[in-house]
Order: structure tokens, then sequence, then C-alpha cells
């Protein structure tokens, strides 16, 4: 979220108006008042277009900050209600820019976008007017350095008034951009204020979450938690690869790849029983042990919407006699507590000792079938049943 | 003949002390592979036992090459280690560099990749991953952590983005077997891609055919496409998968997610198949279409 960035920026340096956040109208109509002059209200949701949606007024006065407030507040912009507003000091840019810094997967670099034309509008500007919009790679073992930052200003045309402050802000958005392991930082607009200030009025960063986890364990603050569907917060909690869908076939596997393949199989399986679709995406990852396989089941089991479960794992990493404890465990725990028909396809490593398991545990939920295309339309005749 | 890795290689272990990288090592010594050692900066000079063998630990990568001389690497150290870990085997000149760990820092393989073009990578290291499951070469060897029993050798090549699918499909087509079977892993950032394997498929004459595993995101699969349309001769059969994913959700793989039309496992099935690429709906579709294409070889 926008004041997320700016705190971020305020950190490496990069020149910024934090601003306040709150909660409430009454609080949006103190930091006015604090403020002094014109404030500016904007939503603080993670979405584009929050100016278009109506997440973003100019206040006069405190009174009408709050006026704002308690209109913003509440209000959803692309599905995502505001729960929070930036109360900002409103400084009018004379000129607006764009910059950012990501990661080029194609090209497995960075990448600087700049852009001296429009601000807000860049994706209009690229389409019209590509000439405008450069685009400058950046090698990530050699970075970006003085030099290199002068380099990026010219090619950018920064004017001569704000070029020395511009290449002090590329300096500082890079040192933002790999300190904070970031795939994007971006600063849109990048106003010239009043003055020939140059400022970051609005931007965004996103977090590379392997990084977040191996060096940033601060990053876990920019989590806002009520966002999350409560599935979802459960399984971050427990460590899981989750993301509820809509369908009635809760699905657990091992793999990003053969966990979507397998939505895929179950969506079209699906076809010939009552349209029944995938319930969620579950990844529990390599190597996961019996343990992981029971929150697992655990989350899944709990989802109102979820009729039938299909647990498709191929080991490699992962063995197959953990996943079947797993199993056997989460069943145990849960007693008469489970009710759902549990549909279980396992090959690869172990996958004799995880099959004797099952087939002693002989639960009468638990239905092994031996191939994924089959344990797929055995499950979704169950979900359907 | 083979790819990238056949019985002849020299294979060492960075991590092989690790919980990950000893169990591993053992799969890969009962797969018929050549291991000859391994690293741990802090149990130098030690061994370790494992599935009947003596393994020799080495302090450093270059020691390791030079007392056994092997051409291989693995790379089994966790997430926060695993860019040290490179650049040490790419000083040290080794040939390939198997990156299996998962959950690596984007922006540190980012680092590694800028290495690897300069001039540091004087042997010319190809890296295979990160977050992959490495490469098997049936009946000869294995360098990663792909079950050895799932098929033999046989005439398909197979590159794949994702590990379990590299499974799935190996497994489906086992009455085939294959040349190499190799996963290049699914993060943003990865070292050789799917048009550098069949690139390679391509020149290896053991391979009839190719089968390409996709997913969501990115546009390589699409990359691979107008590579394939200019430079591949032999059939090529793909499939991708998250046909049914929605739209701006994260699944799993950093590389997977599927934002407005580009990326979309439909716009790559069409990529693919506008340069004559029959591409499968699922797994055992995909292997139907690779069985008619054996047989009409």
């Amino acid at each position: 979220m926008e004041y997320q960035a700016k705190e971020l920026f305020a950190k490496h340096g990069v020149a910024t108006t934090l601003g306040t956040v709150v909660e409430t109208a009454e609080a949006a109509k103190a930091a006015a008042e604090a403020i002094g002059g014109v404030t500016v209200i904007k939503a603080q949701v993670k979405a584009g277009g929050r100016g278009k949606a109506g997440g973003v007024k100019l206040a006069k006065t405190a009174d009408e900050a709050f006026e704002h407030a308690s209109n913003i507040l509440g209000m959803e912009i692309k599905g995502l209600t505001v729960n929070r507003v930036l109360v900002t000091p409103a400084t009018p840019p004379q000129e607006e820019y764009y910059f950012s810094f990501l990661l080029d997967r194609a090209n497995r670099q960075y990448l600087c976008i700049a852009s001296v034309e429009g601000g807000v509008e860049i994706e209009e500007v690229a389409k019209t007017n590509p000439d405008a919009v450069k685009q400058i790679a950046v090698d990530p073992g050699a970075g970006v350095d003085e030099a290199k930052a002068r380099e990026i200003a010219t090619e950018a045309k920064f004017p001569e008034p704000v070029f020395e402050q511009a290449v002090e802000m590329i300096q500082a958005l890079y040192k933002t951009f790999v300190e904070e392991d970031a795939t994007l930082v971006e600063v849109n607009p990048l106003a010239r204020l009043e003055g020939d200030k140059l400022e970051a009025l609005d931007g965004k960063v996103s977090l590379d979450d392997n990084a977040s986890e191996v060096r940033h364990p601060h990053h876990e603050e920019f989590v806002i938690r009520e966002e999350a569907d409560p599935l979802e917060a459960k399984a971050k909690d427990l460590g899981l690869n989750y993301v509820k869908l809509d369908g009635q076939v809760g699905i657990i596997g091992n793999g990003a790849g053969l966990v979507m393949s397998t939505l895929d199989v179950v969506a079209y399986a699906g076809e010939n029983h009552g349209g029944v679709k995938p319930a969620n995406f579950l990844d529990i990852g390599g190597g996961a042990n019996a343990q992981v396989m029971a929150n697992g089941l655990d989350v899944i089991l709990n989802d109102p919407q979820v009729k039938s479960v299909f647990v498709n794992v191929f080991g490699g990493i992962t063995a197959c006699d953990e996943v079947a404890n797993g199993i056997k465990g989460a069943l145990e725990i849960l007693g008469d507590a489970a009710t759902k028909p549990l549909v279980v396809r396992l090959d690869g490593n172990n996958v004799e000792k995880g099959r004797e398991i099952l087939a002693e545990l002989a639960h009468p939920l638990v239905t092994v079938v031996g191939t994924m295309d089959g344990a797929a339309d055995k499950a979704a005749e169950l979900a359907n049943a | 003949m083979s790819i990238y890795l056949n019985k002849d290689s020299k294979i060492i272990v960075q991590g092989i002390t690790g919980g990950m990288g000893s169990k591993h090592t053992t799969l890969m010594l009962q797969a018929g592979s050549n291991i000859v050692g391994g690293v741990n900066a802090r149990k130098a000079g030690t061994t370790v036992e494992l599935n009947g063998t003596e393994q020799p630990v080495f302090g450093t990568v270059a020691e390791a090459m030079k007392e056994t001389g092997a051409d291989v690497s693995v790379v089994f150290v966790p997430p926060a280690f695993t860019k040290a870990a490179c650049i040490e085997a790419i000083d040290a000149g080794i040939g390939l560099l198997v990156v299996i760990t998962e959950g690596v820092p984007v922006q540190d393989t980012a680092e590694v990749w800028s290495y690897l073009q300069s001039e540091a990578n004087h042997a010319g290291t190809r890296m295979i991953g990160p977050n992959c499951p490495g490469i098997i070469t049936p009946e000869e060897s294995l360098a990663g952590i792909t079950p050895h029993t799932i098929a033999g050798k046989g005439p398909i090549g197979l590159v794949s983005k994702s590990g379990t699918l590299t499974y799935q499909m190996m497994y489906e087509l086992k009455d085939f077997g294959f040349s190499t079977a190799i996963g290049i892993g699914g993060d943003p950032i990865i070292g050789t891609t799917h048009i550098d394997a069949l690139a390679a498929f391509e020149a290896d004459p053991e391979t009839k055919a190719i089968v390409m595993i996709g997913e969501i995101g990115g546009d390589a699969e699409e990359r691979a496409a107008a590579f394939i349309k200019d430079n591949v001769t032999k059939p090529v059969v793909g499939y991708v998968a998250g046909f049914t994913a929605p739209e701006g959700k994260t699944m799993g793989h950093a590389g997977a997610i599927v934002s407005g039309s580009a990326g979309t496992a439909q716009a790559k099935k069409e990529a693919l198949e506008a340069v004559g690429v029959k591409v499968g709906k699922t797994p055992s579709e995909t292997a139907e279409l690779m069985r008619e294409v054996m047989k009409a070889l």
C-alpha cells in the first residue's frame, strides 16, 4: 500500500511526505488539523485507479477531511474494502514524472523505466508516445552507482533544475529496491513541486517473498491480515501455500505445477459431474512431512464449500509414506468430525509403503485410486453426490 | 547420447552433510550416479557413509574438483547460502551446476545469472535451476531429486518448469522412456531455459521427439514457440498447466501468476500450436499426443 511504500522510501532516503494513516473519519479530521491548510485524503488499498474510483479527495478544511474520510472509509475499490486513509498535505505538482525499477524476467536482469511525460497515465503514454518512456537495463551484478544514475537521468531527460535531485533519488530508489529485496519499486507520480523540489507523491513496492523469509523478518509487518480470506489467513499461519477458489472439490498436492494441473483435470472431470470445480489450490511443497499433510487437510476440511477432497501426490522429495501418515493422523485427530470423502492418488518416492499404510487404515472415507484422471473423476463424482 | 549429463559425469554435492543433501545423495547413488564426494567447509577432511559408499567431504568446490575430477555439482544448501555456493562453484569452473534449493531470493539468482554472463565464468558453467528437480539421464546418471524408478532410457527428451509434472509425464510415457528429462524450475529467473534444452535435444541424435511442459505466468513458452519455429525439426508435444487458474492469483511458483491475457495457459497453448506443437489439455492427453507422434515416426 501507498503508505507502506512511502515508509520504505523514507527509510532509504527517497524524498517523500509520509502523511498520517488513520482508520476513522475523526482521526482524519484531527490529522488534517495538525497538518494545516489543504490536505489530500487517499484510500489505502492494494489497487491502482484509486483516484478514478473516488478514493482520493482534496480537503480544504478539517471538516471537509472528515466528510471525505467518512465517504472513502468502507468503500470498495476493485473488490477491496478501504479500511484506512492517508492524510497528506496537498502539494500540487508543477510536473509529473514516472520512475520504476523492476525485475525483468525475460532478460534475467533489472530494468529501469522512466518518463518525464505524464505520471499517472503512464500506460497511456507508453501506447501513444512510446519514445517518451525510456527503458534502461540494469546489470544486477554492477547495480546503480552515481555514474549509472546520471546515465539514467540523462536518458530519461530529467530537466536541469531537478536533475541533481533525480540522480540522488534514483540511487535512493535503487537502494530501496536492493536492500528490501523488491521485485518492483515504483514512483508514480514523481512530482516536481513548487520551488523545483522533487518528491515521490505516490508509490508502490512489491517484495520478494523468498527474500522476506530469508533475510527480512520485519516485512511480516506489511501483511494486512484483515484483507485475507480467513481460510487463507489460517493456511498462511500454518506455512501452507493455499489459495481459496469457488468450487466443491478440495485439492491437496505437491509441487505448484502438479497442483495447477490437478485443478485443470478436476475442472474437466467436473464437466461430467454437475459442473463441480476445484475449491482451492494447496501445494504442500517439497519434502512435506505428516504434520504438513495433516495441517493441509485441516484447512480444507474446514471449508464449508468442500464436498470431497482429492489428494494428488507424486513424491520426489516428498515421501508417500509421510503423506499417508499425514492423512491417517489428520483422520485420527478429526475422529467423528471427519465426514467428507477423500480420494487419494499416490506415486513416486516410497509409494508402496504409502499405499500399504492407507490399505491398513481401511478408513471408510478414504478411496485410493491408481491414476490422476481416475482419481479426479472419483473426487468430482463424490462432490456431486 | 543424452544432454548435459551421462554415465561419465562425476558429481559432487554441495551440502552433502545436510538432511536433504545426504538423503538425496543416497537416492542419486541408487540411481547409478557417479557421486565422487561433497562439499561442506566445516566438515572438510571427514567422510560420510551413504548407500554403502564412503564419500569424502571437501572444504571447497575447487578442492573437490581437483581431487576427484568432478564436472557436475548439485546444490542442496539452504536458500540464504545458495548464492555464495553458486559463485564458489562458478569460480572453481564447474561444468554443470544443478541448483535444487527452493526459496532462493530472486535478486540472488539475478546476481548469479549476471556472474554467469561475466568473464568470471571462464569455464562456461551451465546452471540448471534454482528451485528445480534437476536432471536425469535414465539408467546413466541423476543429478537432482527425480525418482529414478519412474521411467527408463528411451527416445523422448523432456523439459519442464515443474518438478512434479516432470514425474507425472515420465510416468505417463514410461513405456517409451527418456533420453534426458530436465526440470528447469519455476522461479522468475532460472539458468537453463526451455529454449536451451530444446536446442540441446534438437542436437542430440538419441532424442527423437520432445515433450515441453510449461505453466502459467511469464512468456517463456511463447519465446520457446518462436524458437521452435525456426530451429527445431523434431516433433514437439506440449503441455501447459493452469488452464483453470483464476486471474491475479499467485499459485505457488513465483513465476505462476496470471494477470491479464498474457501469460495464460490458453495464450501459451495457442502460441505453441501456431508453430506446429501439439498441446494436450491434461498430462494424460499430452501423453496420448506423444504416442501418436511416436507411432508416426
